[in-house]
């Protein structure tokens, strides 16, 4: 089952956020193929993880998926901590045609390898409704609420792995991120009580 | 890791969980992941069948022999109790049809052995290294027999020996005695930690959780035909006779180094207090079974006896950043509790026991394998085995940590590290050795009653 290909990761300092990194990534999306739960693990790269998930809506579709960025920002508004679990730091939605077709483009870049929390992100789409989005792209399995690896399979066969990942401070997590912000805050604070 | 010992519950209590109303076709579902009968003995038979009709012939005779919920909770004079798994191969062997095979779930169908990327069962503990026939696609069913005393297990050995020279075709790969460990009075395994301490409890069976435990969950997390905790009835092989009531289960037999961690004990611990302390933190209880989150400083045997309070706990409101238990360690990475999410859809029921010798304190490694062999039940092996396995067992990112993993039953080469979080400075063991290797493992279905019914009907070649 393993098909290593020729292209080798650069040798890279996972530790050393100070200088930038930028990874060029075989057609596979993956170096050497390695197996999790669901198929091929893509790799961590100076981005971080992420996906590039593109589909092809349903023809009239268009407003009803684009009516849902509202209801997004109105769940996260609610609750900020709804999509904790995906460990994110951008999601990016794009609308855009092809001829006289219609795609959905799905980025995201997040610290978890998506293949480990599969279940968690699926329970957690059921809960936010974005069925109601998803269920508007063609293929979309209509029983994927209780079949994860249906779920799973269109995800993989819609990922658009990248070629080239940059990251100005790479392989950095969104906690180290928050980390370090609140560390600034708490020194800023301890100044100000030092006056 | 859970252990042949006496049963928390008193064969009274076993004859009251089953009396409550419920759903559940106690009468159908096999016992084993229902209810734990008083067993000190046990014996693990591990099975191949040269063609369909001697395995078919095999089962026929043993059907009336294996323990339902209803039959196991309300006898309470039985001394020994009979449990039927079957492979992928063995349900093929049987003459399951291509058509109804192919509906099992891919994990199943592929067999533990060649998930062991997956599962990170690598190096020492790779499936090439296994013995017993375990990995070999000739594994097609295991018989697991539990026995109030070792004369009672070797009377039903003997039993179903002659039993099996009568049949024919059915070929003994391997098989796998167990005993309780002393002191009898707790459940415990080889290293000394109290076991059994946070077992889930199904809705419908009319056991109370203990603090701490969490609620009752949807029967349909650990049998097929039952809503699950997402008010879904999960996919169910066809033809659904087949399915209805069973159960997945993953056995795994590890072997415990105990010379090993009692070396590494007094390498890092001066004092035998300071030993202690070392154990209490690679396991996240000391072995008492008392929590570090509620004694983080001192062991507390009362607490650790005390059902009621010993699990009633939580890590995201008591114990933030592990000063108490390390987030690394092997309690937290197996139940992470509050600090991650949809729990219930991870659950597991665990059952088995030790085998090999207890090794008195004191006592050099006498070379002797000695471990524990146990079975995780579920509804679904990627779901819920195969997550623990691959994230809460062997990712060395797990809780951010970066380079670790279980401390305890983590797949260990000398290169990852144990982190203990403590003020001023945290303290890091680097280098942490193996204190277990799993010897063997396989996937099992364990099918309802009539579905073994159903599979002594079929005929070869259909």
């Amino acid at each position: 089952m393993a098909t290593a290909t020729t292209a080798t990761p650069p040798t890279s300092t996972e530790s050393d956020w100070t200088k930038p990194q930028a990874m060029a990534i075989p057609k596979e999306g993956y170096f050497t193929r390695q197996d999790g739960r669901y198929g091929p693990i893509y790799p961590r790269t100076p981005a971080c993880y992420g996906f590039t998930l593109i589909a092809k809506i349903k023809p009239g579709r268009e407003d009803a998926i684009r009516a849902y960025g509202k209801t997004i920002e109105n769940a996260i508004a609610d609750i900020p901590d709804a999509l904790a679990a995906l460990k994110l730091h951008y999601l990016r939605w794009v609308l855009f045609d092809i001829g006289k077709d219609t795609y959905f483009m799905y980025q995201g870049i997040f610290d978890t390898d998506f293949d480990k929390y599969t279940e968690d992100a699926v329970s957690l789409f059921t809960k936010l409704g974005l069925n109601t989005t998803f269920e508007n792209l063609e293929g979309f399995p209509e029983d994927w609420k209780t079949n994860a690896p249906a779920f799973v399979r269109f995800v993989r066969e819609h990922q658009c792995p990248s070629f080239l990942e940059y990251g100005e401070y790479p392989f950095v997590t969104a906690d180290e991120i928050k980390k370090a912000l609140k560390l600034k805050a708490a020194f800023a604070d301890m100044l100000d009580l030092m006056q | 890791m859970s252990i042949l010992q006496q049963s928390h519950l008193t064969p009274t209590d076993l004859g009251k969980q089953i009396d409550q109303p419920a759903s559940l076709d106690f009468n159908d579902i096999q016992h084993f992941l229902m209810s734990r009968p008083p067993a000190r003995a046990a014996r693990y038979e591990f099975l191949s069948f040269k063609s369909g009709s001697q395995g078919r012939a095999w089962l026929t005779g043993l059907i009336d022999k294996v323990g339902t919920a209803n039959a196991v909770g309300s006898n309470v004079t039985d001394s020994r109790w009979v449990t039927i798994g079957l492979t992928w191969n063995g349900l093929r062997a049987l003459g399951v049809t291509e058509e109804s095979l192919a509906t099992f779930p891919e994990e199943f169908r592929q067999g533990m052995a060649a998930r062991a990327d997956i599962l990170g069962t690598t190096g020492a503990n790779h499936p090439d290294h296994w013995a017993g026939g375990l990995s070999s696609p000739n594994l097609h069913a295991i018989v697991i027999l539990f026995a109030r005393d070792v004369a009672e297990r070797e009377r039903c050995r003997r039993e179903h020996e002659t039993y099996v020279a009568q049949c024919g075709g059915v070929e003994l790969l391997s098989a796998l005695d167990l005993e309780a460990i002393p002191p009898f009075d707790h459940a415990h395994e080889h290293f000394g930690y109290r076991d059994r301490l946070s077992q889930p409890v199904i809705e419908g069976t009319g056991v109370e959780p203990t603090p701490g435990s969490g609620s009752p969950l949807k029967p349909g997390e650990f049998f097929l035909g039952y809503p699950d905790e997402e008010g879904a009835f999960a996919g169910m092989p066809q033809p659904e006779i087949l399915s209805r009531n069973g159960s997945y289960v993953a056995y795994l037999k590890m072997e415990e180094h105990v010379g090993a961690f009692r070396d590494f004990l007094r390498a890092h611990g001066e004092t035998p207090e300071q030993q202690e302390l070392i154990a209490a933190k690679l396991m996240g209880r000391w072995r008492s079974g008392a929590p570090l989150v509620l004694a983080p400083d001192k062991d507390d045997p009362t607490l650790g006896a005390d059902s009621q309070r010993n699990n009633d706990f939580n890590y995201a409101k008591m114990d933030a950043y592990g000063y108490g238990c390390p987030l690394g360690a092997h309690i937290r990475r197996m139940n992470p509790r509050d600090t991650a999410v949809n729990m219930n859809r991870r659950k597991m029921i665990r059952r088995g026991g030790t085998y090999g010798p207890a090794l008195p304190e004191g006592v050099p490694d006498d070379g002797i394998e000695r471990g524990i062999a146990a079975f995780v039940g579920c509804a679904s092996l990627v779901r819920q085995f195969e997550f623990a396995m691959n994230v809460w067992t062997n990712d060395p990112k797990f809780h951010e940590l970066g380079n670790e993993r279980d401390p305890i039953c983590g797949t260990q080469d000398g290169t990852f590290d144990m982190t203990i979080p403590k003020r001023p400075i945290r303290k890091k063991i680097k280098g942490l050795p193996a204190f277990t290797t799993i010897r063997g493992g396989a996937y099992f279905f364990l099918p309802g009653i009539s579905a073994l019914r159903y599979l002594v009907s079929l005929s070869d070649g259909v």
